[in-house]
């Protein structure tokens, strides 16, 4: 099948972009979106063009590193999956595709498709972790924990920090990542002992990186590859709400 | 020259115990005065990092992904062994030991393998100590699976993706340190070159990604967590940025790369489906667990699998090697498959496939359990092939996936070069000639977590803090050096696409240094490929300019690379005078097509040395001495 691709192109952190038409020809449905880009950018190399930036590693959308907004929507049409797994049998011969950069205040484009997603290393640093050494702990078996408990644990840690919930919300907010990892910890004994202090730190180092609030839109949840529930800002917002109340105690 | 592992002396058990009574300490007041450097933050970066920054060490950590969670070990799926035993099924750190040791067909390191065995038990604990969420059954306790070349269940695992929990965990640890300024983190920067000063590792020599900036960094000792090379072969189930770049300029500066031929070819991958893909998609070994390998008994049976009848099949894995059937070791499934297609008995368009048969275990179980056990990997499936394996077997074949062989290290898992120390996939040290299944992800943990604390402090111990500085003249050389291979890159300006080249270099890789290998074949190679290395040097075109973000001209730099280390490997594997786990010869083999060691001139490591671009490289060996198991002819039937 053959494509019109509008991408973006920009040069870098602080030179404008804008949206340039680009031709796909002879795509086979077989490949992969990101495959279907490599196709265009060989004719570009081979036209002594510069080719298409844009991020990626595993290609099997686990990393977490590729982000391509595709007609509006973060990681394209399919649902639960990254544009890595997209494959080009979800198009039809003459289809135009816009495919952009995540878009959010927190993440400044790089250069074309690729984004700075730092501010997301700057929230699991303060505090998206079980202070523990390595060595001296208890057999890994000592403490027993419910499956239902480690089952929803594991469904929240699948979050491949990608950034699709944050380019997808209207207020750039990042409270599904953020709560994925206080659920991912906050449900299990090794994670409890840390949390009121764990969810504090998380959710004010969000805000000053500049990620907007949540207002109940949902998107997020829609846009994510993997699934991540947004039951878990509940979460997040209830083990906030009970953090909360705690410190302000007098004393606190 | 004869090597020497340095292996601890004394009754197996008690190595490691008396290697670490031996090492040197450093006072807790002095660690924080070096500063070491730590290449790659994959599972055996990322928790050597993060350990030895809460050790109190100085530490600088690099990678080229834009944020550790994103390395490769990310990627594994099926799980992660340990003596355990909580299933009461007869495993011991010996058997687990003794498992590894046979898988790789006898060609590791028996020390440094029980080693492995011994401190498989503290990861499990230090990771669910971290809150990495294993499976666990209805009681509460940790759940344990089966995975190939093994007859007990001793396999942790979450979901399909334990690597990408044992990596969050190490993240985790690590972003920890960040915090409290033990480590500083580099993302998006790509070693170029480790910088010697009086045969000692002193530094290295990054770009920055982002700028293209050649930046020069100074340490009292580097580590190389880099991970594997099997895209040499262009197509595998590696990520698009893994590279051989950082080991093999290692090696061009003087450290030994060991057995490179050795190249594991994972059985279970999705097939290939055209010229333009890009790269291959691992299906977990751990699927062998409940489904069943078979092609049709006839000769170009082109028949929909459900008009094939029972007795026209043939499951074949389990007619040759009845005892572990499905669960035959990776290298023995991977060449089974590859026979049964060269007879001509290969399904799907290409002919280059067989089957991955769930529909027992589906009328056993139920749909339920095979989707609670599988379900992420058949929707992988799906998504990548549009076939619904629920109903219909899935077609599978080898892929490239996981390489033995890497820098030579000693027990201590230091290289032949003072300070360098090499960790995970990167180095040689564990797997022999064949990985047993699940124990990549235990081997860079138990390097980063466990082992790599004692034995670097050793070297520390010895050396002087901060005598190198990045104002030394190696540096500046190396730095040069650097800048005119950019530049070289970039004015060649000929017509041929990086990517061609890889794509072409794969071919020759896959078919003459691949599954199976011959003496032709291999002098093939050889000639082969120096002569596309020279038509890349004269006509590869690399678009854009070094000091910007320049996706072209990295791929071009690892390029340049796998096209010198895929003659080394070629070499290595027409030196190899017998067939070995991964290494089949075809002119080694016994009348039904098995393996055949040659253990009286082969028991050793084969460790090379660069000379030059205008010489051979000469190998060293380093003899393998079994002391505690007796050399036996791997059988799994
Ligand atoms: C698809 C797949 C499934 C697997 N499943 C399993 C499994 O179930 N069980 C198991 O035990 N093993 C499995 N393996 C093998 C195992 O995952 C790997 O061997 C292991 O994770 C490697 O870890 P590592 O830390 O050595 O390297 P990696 O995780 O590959 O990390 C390499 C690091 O080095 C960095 N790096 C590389 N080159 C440079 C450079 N030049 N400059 C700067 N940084 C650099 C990267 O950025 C990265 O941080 C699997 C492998 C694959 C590919
Ligand atoms: S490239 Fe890794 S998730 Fe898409």
């Amino acid at each position: 099948m053959n494509l019109t691709l509008y991408v973006w192109k920009q040069k870098s952190k602080d030179q404008p972009g804008e949206l340039v038409q680009y031709d796909a020809r002879n795509v086979s449905p077989d490949m992969s979106f990101l495959e279907m880009l490599d196709v265009v950018n060989e004719g570009l190399i081979r036209e002594n063009n510069e080719p298409i930036a844009f991020d990626h590693d595993c290609r099997e959308g686990i990393c977490g590193t590729c982000s391509q907004v595709i007609n509006g929507i973060p990681h394209g049409p399919q649902e639960r999956t990254t544009v890595c797994q997209l494959h080009m049998r979800n198009f039809k011969d003459g289809d135009t595709i816009y495919i952009e950069p995540w878009r959010a205040k927190a993440f400044p484009v790089i250069k074309d498709l690729i984004v700075d997603r730092s501010a997301f290393e700057s929230i699991i640093q303060s505090g998206g972790y079980v202070s523990v050494h390595t060595g001296g702990v208890p057999d890994a078996n000592a403490i027993p924990i419910p499956k239902e408990d480690a089952d929803i644990s594991m469904d929240a840690a699948e979050c491949i920090g990608c950034g699709a919930c944050v380019a997808a919300c209207p207020n750039g907010s990042a409270m599904l990542f953020t709560a994925a990892k206080i659920t991912n910890l906050a449900m299990l004994p090794q994670g409890k002992v840390e949390a009121k202090k764990r969810v504090c730190m998380m959710t004010e180092e969000m805000l000053n990186q500049g990620f907007g609030n949540c207002s109940n839109h949902y998107e997020c949840q829609a846009a994510c590859p993997k699934g991540i529930k947004v039951s878990f800002i509940a979460k997040l917002n209830r083990e906030f709400t009970k953090a909360v109340n705690i410190f302000s105690e007098p004393g606190e | 020259m004869i090597l020497d592992g340095k292996s601890p002396s004394g009754p197996l058990a008690e190595k490691w115990d008396r290697r670490r009574q031996e090492l040197k300490l450093v006072n807790p007041a002095n660690k924080r005065k070096y500063k070491i450097i730590v290449v790659g933050t994959g599972l055996a970066g990322a928790s050597a990092a993060a350990t030895l920054g809460e050790l109190g060490y100085n530490i600088e950590a690099f990678c080229y992904q834009d944020s550790p969670r994103r390395g490769h070990s990310i990627a594994a799926q099926g799980g992660i062994n340990a003596a355990k035993n909580y299933p009461n099924d007869g495993d011991s750190i010996y058997r687990l030991f003794y498992d590894t040791i046979k898988s790789g067909d006898f060609r590791s390191r028996e020390a440094n393998v029980y080693r492995l065995a011994q401190v498989s038990n503290n990861i499990i604990d230090q990771c669910v100590a971290q809150g990495v969420p294993f499976a666990r059954d209805y009681a509460g306790y940790l759940d344990n699976r089966s995975f190939g070349g093994a007859q007990v269940s001793r396999t942790f695992y979450a979901r399909g993706q334990t690597g990408q929990q044992l990596l969050l965990g190490a993240y985790s640890a690590l972003s920890r340190q960040i915090r409290a300024g033990t480590v500083k983190l580099y993302p998006r920067s790509e070693m170029l070159d480790i910088v010697i000063v009086n045969n000692e590792a002193k530094g290295i020599i990054v770009r920055d990604l982002v700028t293209g900036r050649i930046e020069s960094f100074a340490g009292d000792a580097v580590c190389l967590c880099t991970g594997g090379f099997a895209n040499v072969f262009y197509l595998s189930t590696n990520a698009m940025g893994s590279n051989v770049t950082a080991a093999y300029r290692a090696y061009k500066k003087g450290a030994y790369f060991a057995n490179p031929c050795y190249t594991q070819i994972h059985p279970t991958c999705i097939p290939v489906s055209g010229d333009h893909q890009s790269k291959l998609t691992l299906m977990s070994e751990s699927l062998r667990n409940d489904g069943r390998v078979w092609v049709p008994l006839k000769k170009g049976d082109t028949r929909a699998v459900k008009d094939i009848p029972e007795n026209e099949r043939d499951y074949y894995l389990e007619r040759k090697y009845p005892s572990f059937g499905n669960l035959a070791p990776r290298d023995i499934s991977s060449r089974s498959a590859k026979e049964v297609c060269d007879e001509g008995r290969g399904i799907g368009a290409s002919g280059r496939g067989v089957y991955l048969d769930f529909a027992d275990s589906i009328q056993r179980l139920g749909e339920d359990t095979i989707r609670e056990r599988y379900g992420n990997l058949f929707e992988m499936y799906e998504r990548i092939t549009g076939e619904n394996a629920y109903r219909q077997p899935m077609r599978i074949y080898p892929a490239p996936h996981y390489t033995m062989g890497g820098l030579w290290v000693d027990y201590n898992l230091q290289s032949n070069i003072p300070g360098l120390f090499v960790l995970g996939e990167a180095n040689f040290s564990d797997h022999g000639a064949n990985r047993l299944g699940a124990s990549a992800l235990m081997q860079g943990l138990a390097d980063g977590y466990f082992i790599i604390p004692y034995t670097i402090a050793d070297y520390l111990a010895r050396t002087e803090p901060g005598n190198i500085t990045t104002e030394h003249e190696e540096f500046g050389h190396s730095r040069e050096k650097i800048a005119s291979l950019t530049d070289k890159l970039l004015s060649i300006k000929g017509d041929k696409t990086v990517t061609r080249f890889h794509y072409e270099l794969g071919r020759i890789m896959w078919d003459y240094v691949g599954m199976s290998r011959s003496e032709k074949g291999l002098n093939t190679a050889l000639e082969k490929i120096p002569a596309l290395r020279a038509e890349f040097w004269k006509n590869v075109r690399v678009t854009g300019q070094g000091h910007e973000l320049n996706q072209e001209l990295e791929k071009a730099g690892r390029v340049a690379d796998f096209l010198e280390f895929g003659e080394l490997m070629a070499r290595d594997a027409l030196e190899r005078n017998e067939s070995c786990g991964g290494h089949f010869r075809e002119e080694y083999q016994s009348l039904d097509g098995e393996a055949t060691r040659d253990d009286q001139n082969f028991s050793h490591v084969a460790a090379w040395e660069y000379k030059g671009a205008d010489n051979a490289p000469e190998m060293h060996k380093e003899p393998l001495e079994f002391e505690n198991v007796e050399l036996a002819v791997r059988s799994y039937k």
